[in-house]
């Protein structure tokens, strides 16, 4: 059958090419919209685009920095202050050369936890789904620890793993899959399993093998979702390497173990300039992948 | 042995899809086709003509192997069977011209003969200058023409069309019919041609068959006499008329029935 498929057409459609070309084409309207309406859309939304995406947040930061100003100010009692620090002391904590590279360093600190623990879970979530995705008897079996994994209150298993793996990067980065996991192989499998019927028959007809399906049809189906499904994992990654460091104190632990120390001596200023830290990390990382699926599937698919 | 194959079969007339009392019941118990006989040679072109949900979608399953008939038999003698589906059924991900080339890819043909292939058939559809078009930038028509690109590839001698003109504008339309009738006398493959338009029917076939409602079957068949390079003026004639007109009767009955 190849065979035939292989060496025939080349020459049998030849006089049909020909005939075509004296035809005059259909095609004037739509030539017109197309390739020249293309490129600038893109570019029109994108100015727009700068004002409505960073307009709004920073109104809202501009607001809670304002209401932080007024409660340290006027609501709290001065000696109460260190209760709410006003944000210039704050921010001034991350140029004092005391407590500012220590905080950084502690930060890069849980970006290696985070960061690896989230490449973990990114590979991991998504051979977990893509076993699922190969028989259903594969999916029934696995899937109810799919969703253990995130039903189970991690903080419970906390001690357990650092019984198990001492109280080092090791049990940190361990903290932070668990809690990236789920939505990893949650996404995946969902992105794998919407795969049009139609798209899927086209592939069945040419008797394409179940690799060539997964590699060709699926997988770049399921892009969209295992793209969506990263952003969530990232934001829960910082979240699981620094709670990792508030029970794993041993090796170079990060920001969360700092936050922790801060709050037993009660030093107020370098505690918020720390948790506001974490925090912009984490959006960054959530951003990060935000950006990073609009470049690899926003072509063909709404990203939002 | 290929390369000569194509044209040393084109003057021979040899069955390439023969169902003999076809029945098929759904899972849910519906029953989409009963006892249907229908044979397509080498050279004929057969249009089906039904009211809708008869049971003509799944005749083309049946022919492409998608789906087993239950009871009955339904053979077809060649593994290069070209299916244009209803929908364009394109892959949001991929170009038009990596679209259209991609059954030649999953026959694990070599980039350049793919290449090839593609352009001929983005050509002869009217769609060169689209090549890097992803499918959300064409029209609905743009992406149905993409599809039929995308099954010319394969170079079918069993070529099932699922209604693939149905949303395009009357003029388009007119001039893909002419595509195919000349694609049709330069490769003679089989084909079975699934369409709502009664003068598209006449205007495109060998022969058209019209089916009744639910469970179809096979009403009428009518032998188009019309010669083969056909001359677009002949919708315009009295005869054309006159087998349009019988045509759609047959549909009416076979509707009411
Ligand atoms: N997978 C399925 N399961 C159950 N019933 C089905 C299935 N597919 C189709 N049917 C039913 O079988 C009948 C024939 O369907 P089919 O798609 O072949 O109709 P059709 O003639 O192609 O209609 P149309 O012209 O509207 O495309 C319909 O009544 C439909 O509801
Ligand atoms: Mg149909």
């Amino acid at each position: 059958m190849s065979n035939d498929t292989e060496q025939a057409p080349a020459e049998a459609q030849a006089p049909a090419a020909e005939l075509a070309a004296e035809v005059p084409t259909t095609e004037v309207v739509e030539h017109e919209l197309s390739p020249d309406t293309a490129a600038p859309v893109p570019l029109r939304r994108r100015r727009s685009r700068g004002y409505a995406t960073w307009g709004p947040p920073l109104a809202v930061a501009a607001l809670i920095i304002g209401l932080w100003y007024f409660v340290g100010a006027v609501i709290l009692d001065p000696s109460k202050s260190y209760l709410l620090p006003p944000p210039h002391d704050v921010i001034a904590t991350y140029f004092d050369p005391n407590l500012g590279p220590e905080m950084f360093e502690a930060l890069w600190n849980s970006a290696v936890v985070a960061l690896t623990g989230l490449a973990i879970a990114i590979v991991l979530g998504v051979v977990w789904a893509i076993a699922m995705n190969q028989a259903k008897w594969i999916e029934r079996s696995l899937y109810p620890y799919a969703v253990i994994l995130q039903t189970i209150p991690i903080l419970a298993l906390v001690p357990l793993i650092g019984f198990w793996f001492g109280f080092d990067f090791t049990a940190r980065v361990i903290v932070a899959v668990l809690i990236a996991l789920f939505p990893m192989v949650s996404n995946t499998l969902f992105g794998l399993q919407s795969v049009d019927a139609g798209q899927r028959e086209l592939f069945t007809l040419q008797r394409a093998n179940r690799w060539t399906v997964l590699k060709k049809l699926q997988f770049p189906a399921a892009l969209p979702a295992i793209f969506a499904g990263m952003r969530i994992s990232a934001g829960l990654a910082v979240v699981g390497a620094i709670v990792g460091d508030f029970f794993f104190q041993r090796g170079t632990p990060g920001i969360g173990a700092l936050i922790s120390k801060y709050q037993a001596r009660l030093n107020a200023d370098p505690l918020f300039a720390s948790i506001i830290l974490a925090s912009l990390f984490g959006v960054v990382v959530f951003w990060f992948f935000g950006w990073l699926g609009k470049r690899v599937v926003g072509k063909w698919y709404d990203f939002a | 042995m290929a390369i000569t194959e194509p044209a040393a079969t084109t003057t021979e007339t040899s069955t390439l899809l023969d169902f003999r009392d076809v029945q098929l019941t759904y899972p849910n118990g519906t029953v989409a086709l009963s006892g249907v006989d229908l044979t397509v040679e080498r050279g004929e072109f057969v249009t089906v003509v039904g009211p809708s949900g008869c049971g003509k979608s799944t005749l083309l399953r049946i022919a492409s192997g998608l789906e087993q008939a239950s009871q009955g038999v339904a053979s077809v003698a060649t593994d290069r069977v070209g299916y244009v589906f209803q929908d364009a059924t394109l892959l949001p991900w991929r170009d038009v011209q990596s679209n259209v080339e991609l059954l030649a890819e999953l026959q694990w043909q070599t980039k350049a003969e793919r290449r090839a292939k593609a352009k001929q058939a983005i050509d002869l559809v009217g769609l060169t200058g689209f090549e890097q078009h992803l499918p959300r930038q064409l029209s609905g028509g743009m992406r149905m023409r993409t599809s039929l690109a995308r099954s010319l590839t394969l170079d079918p001698e069993l070529f099932l069309f699922d209604e693939p003109f149905g949303a395009l504008d009357e003029i388009t339309r007119e001039y893909l019919n002419d595509e195919l009738l000349k694609l049709f006398a330069a490769q003679r493959f089989g084909g079975l041609f699934i369409t709502h338009s009664v003068s598209e029917a006449v205007y495109l076939s060998t022969r058209v068959i019209v089916m009744s409602g639910r469970p179809g079957r096979i009403v009428e068949s009518f032998d188009v006499p019309f010669p083969m390079p056909r001359d677009p003026e002949i919708r315009y004639t009295a005869e054309y008329a006159a087998l349009v007109g019988e045509v759609s009767h047959a549909l009416r009955e076979g509707h009411g029935a």
